[in-house]
């Protein structure tokens, strides 16, 4: 599954790198959706092969654990986990 | 890649069994009914896509011997329950968030670190020496043996509490 874009206030470059099988990131995700910004997630579970890999390597520049959900802010800032403060903080 | 979703069903099913295992043998289940049925689609989602339930929050690798580690209930989730009162993907709680005193909190990635053996012993029997990775615990009412960091918070036997244990070695 290719990256999707979700319309909505430009807050900067907002990607999330997801599971589509995990809560943590539907949670994530969804508070995205209620605040309304703009942002591009990628369910890495769904990738395969030399797509998996490459995600993969790019989740681990910032977050080397590689878990789930890895939130890059403008390729700035990095927010592991579903932590709704420090999101809706570093989004407002 | 299986494209099917778990019926509701088959959630119900698996929820009620994993439900049931729990509480037979000193656990809970996340008492948020809506976040652990989904906890509960993810893992039978893995079960089609890989053969075997992966936790959902976790990125598998689909060659078992490789995830080994991360197969509900994971390597992981009695450190976690010890430590953070929640296992990674908080399908497994202890008591007190299982009774809303405790909030729940993303517990961070435990796997890829060291595991911690803070307690790790040596043990001698007759003049040879034993190097434990871990302390062992006994449940002192039904003599139920552990190795982990912690006892269990209720004993999976007898259903003692965490404070009926002694180090045993």
């Amino acid at each position: 599954m290719a990256r999707v874009t979700v319309p909505g206030v430009n807050k900067g470059n907002v990607m999330l790198f997801a599971l589509s099988t995990c809560v943590w990131c539907g949670k994530t995700k969804k508070l995205l959706d209620e605040m309304g910004v703009a942002y591009t997630y990628e369910y890495v579970d769904l990738l395969a092969g030399k797509d998996r890999d490459a995600a993969v390597k790019e989740i681990m520049v910032w977050n080397p654990a590689c878990s789930f959900p890895t939130l890059v802010l403008n390729n700035e800032k990095c927010i592991v986990g579903f932590k709704e403060d420090e999101i809706r903080q570093a989004l407002a | 890649m299986s494209g099917a979703a778990p019926d509701s069903a088959g959630i119900d099913r698996l929820y009620a069994k994993l439900n049931a295992e729990a509480e037979k043998s000193g656990y809970h289940l996340n008492p948020d009914i809506e976040f652990t049925r989904s906890l509960v689609e993810g893992l039978l989602t893995n079960m089609c896509r890989y053969g075997y339930m992966a936790c959902p929050c976790r990125l598998a690798s689909g060659v078992r011997a490789q995830d080994l580690d991360i197969i509900c209930p994971c390597d992981y989730r009695d450190p976690d329950l010890s430590e953070f009162g929640a296992c990674y993907c908080a399908l497994y709680v202890n008591t007190a968030i299982l009774q809303g005193k405790q909030e729940l909190k993303p517990v961070p990635e435990r796997r890829g670190r060291k595991m911690v053996e803070k307690n790790q012993e040596s043990m001698s029997t007759g003049g040879v020496t034993i190097k434990l990775s871990q302390p062992v615990w006994r449940c002192k009412v039904c003599g139920y043996l552990c190795g982990r960091g912690e006892p269990p918070e209720i004993c999976p036997i007898c259903k003692a509490t965490k404070d009926r244990f002694e180090r045993f070695v």
